[in-house]
């Protein structure tokens, strides 16, 4: 009786919690729809800021977009190109070092944790070092180092999942470890690395703390690397300040294009992963 | 019995231990060319362990110490400058559940031909054909090639990554416990393909299965806690041992 009690309580409560978190994003989605569509417009996505834009009049977020896209896109690439081989050298190079290989992931997690303002006042440091002003250039670099430890754990967790057998059986054919890398275990792990890269790549482009300060803000799209740029995290934090109800709810039309987008590319990336997913082998 | 057998591979004083566990013990042991060595014990006695050390897989555990020596085409493994995946690849691995890379049924026997640099494509169709008859999985793949290997049951996975190994050209097959997943039709199908194997091939195999070990063995290597009890041609070893702890295993006093 009393585990027939407990049985349908832990079950009521799996549902209500299962709920909340549909509701939840139901909600955030219809609030965005709800106050950002009717400012929603062709010209608030083709055009750039023109005078007096922050006070209601005309123009669009067209540089934020292009900014955004820019910066996150690059960004993403980069982590990738220094993420994948960290991880696939974690997993199949670094197998029998276990303590090293702990240590590793322990300060992978601290960075993970590290809030992305810190990172955008390290970036800050660095730019002024170098000489560098706020610019793209400045953006990618700062956003690039807040994501690798994101993309180098995410991918790490998926990698580890690969049993020994694996990785024993492939080396018994008589191939490198970079062979194993790059021809078995990505392969294997493909729909995670795409999970991977795309945590990553929404944290990228989602993040207005790592930029304030290095990609600065401008209303024109970038045409150099040294430009400074705006991004649409940034669009939505100004226009959201206004005191204009009209600029408000472009602030809501904002976070409805990054959410597009964001939604956008997760589609293509399960497409394109769900190709190579027919072969991977459930162990 | 005046035939001299040519020991493939000679393992002299090979001691093995992980963390100071002392895993094997003073092993000395020649394993016969063209024959089915059968490395018989209960579990946990080290003859995994030691099928391990035969192609150095050893290397990927932690904290681990191996002295001795165990010697193929004149060459001591272990210590060896010489480049470990060639060493590898001529020994086949078949472990105990099937580890199907992720790729087709072709994909899986040519990739062994694609890392040793055979590219022609007609050649490619030629050997996985070849292969794939070899253990006898052919006349149910063929339709089928380019499906993924996942798909096979897992009897059928075993023997296509038994193909796999064999197109890689290896002279010894090494296979641990390869059976314990498997149906009992797919035992006897794997059984009966290392019979017919041993006229090319050196075999090395696992088992904790004494009946299968009588079956097919034609040497074998009792260890039992890191040590190897007794060793002889299967014939003598089954009909008169020699070492109490030897009878007591057979009679099945324990496992």
């Amino acid at each position: 009786m009393i585990k027939k009690a407990e049985e349908i309580f832990f079950r009521i409560l799996m549902i209500i919690s299962t709920v909340a978190i549909a509701a939840a994003l139901l909600l955030i989605i219809f609030s965005i729809l709800y106050n950002g569509l009717p400012a929603l417009s062709w010209e608030m996505i083709s055009q750039i800021p023109k005078g007096g834009f922050y006070f209601g009049k005309e123009g669009g977020i067209l540089n934020a977009i292009i900014g955004s896209l820019y910066l996150s896109v690059c960004s993403t690439l980069i982590a990738l190109l220094i993420g994948l081989p960290v991880a696939m050298y974690m997993n199949v190079f670094m197998i029998k070092h276990r303590n090293t290989l702990n240590s590793v992931r322990f300060i992978l997690d601290i960075l993970w944790g590290i809030p992305s303002i810190v990172y955008g006042a390290f970036g800050f440091v660095i730019m002024i070092y170098f000489g560098l002003k706020t610019s793209l250039l400045a953006g990618i670099i700062t956003v690039s180092l807040f994501i690798i430890p994101i993309m180098v754990r995410s991918m790490d967790e998926v990698l580890k999942t690969v049993p020994s057998g694996l990785l024993e059986s492939s080396l018994s054919l008589g191939s490198t470890k970079t062979e194993i890398s790059f021809k078995i275990f990505l392969r294997q792990c493909i729909p995670g690395i795409v999970t991977a890269v795309l945590l990553s790549f929404g944290r990228a482009i989602g993040d207005a703390a790592s930029v304030l300060f290095t990609t600065g803000y401008t209303d024109s799209i970038p045409e150099s690397l040294s430009d400074p740029a705006a991004t649409l995290p940034l669009a939505i934090f100004f226009q959201l300040s206004s005191p204009v109800e009209e600029v408000r709810q472009r602030a809501f039309a904002s976070a409805a294009v990054l959410t597009f987008v964001i939604l956008l590319i997760s589609i293509a990336a399960r497409i394109l992963s769900a190709r190579y997913n027919r072969n991977k082998i459930k162990f | 019995m005046t035939t001299i057998i040519t020991p493939k591979i000679k393992i002299s004083e090979l001691n093995l231990s992980i963390d100071k566990q002392e895993i094997l013990k003073n092993i000395n042991v020649e394993i016969p060319e063209n024959k089915i060595t059968v490395l018989l014990g209960p579990s946990g006695c080290g003859k995994t362990t030691l099928l391990k050390t035969l192609n150095r897989l050893t290397d990927l555990y932690d904290n681990v110490k191996i002295s001795g020596s165990v010697i193929l085409d004149n060459e001591d493994i272990l210590h060896t400058k010489s480049d470990i995946t060639k060493i590898r690849q001529k020994m086949g691995l078949l472990s105990q559940r099937p580890y199907p890379l992720p790729m087709s049924i072709y994909g899986n026997i040519s990739y062994g031909l694609k890392i040793k640099g055979v590219k022609k494509k007609k050649i490619l169709d030629e050997r996985v054909e070849h292969y794939l008859k070899e253990v006898n999985l052919w006349e149910e793949v063929r339709e089928r090639l380019h499906h993924p290997a996942s798909a096979l049951s897992i009897g059928q996975q075993q023997r296509l990554c038994l193909a796999r190994g064999l197109a890689v050209g290896p002279e010894i097959i090494l296979a641990d416990e390869p059976t314990s997943a498997l149906d009992p039709l797919s035992s006897q199908a794997i059984e009966e393909m290392f019979l017919i194997l041993k006229k090319n091939y050196t075999l090395v195999l696992v088992t904790h299965i004494l009946r299968q070990a009588k079956r097919i063995a034609d040497y074998v290597v009792f260890m039992y806690l890191g040590e190897v009890v007794e060793q002889g041609p299967a014939e003598e070893f089954f009909s008169s041992p020699k070492m109490e702890r030897t009878k007591a295993y057979l009679k099945g006093a324990f496992n």
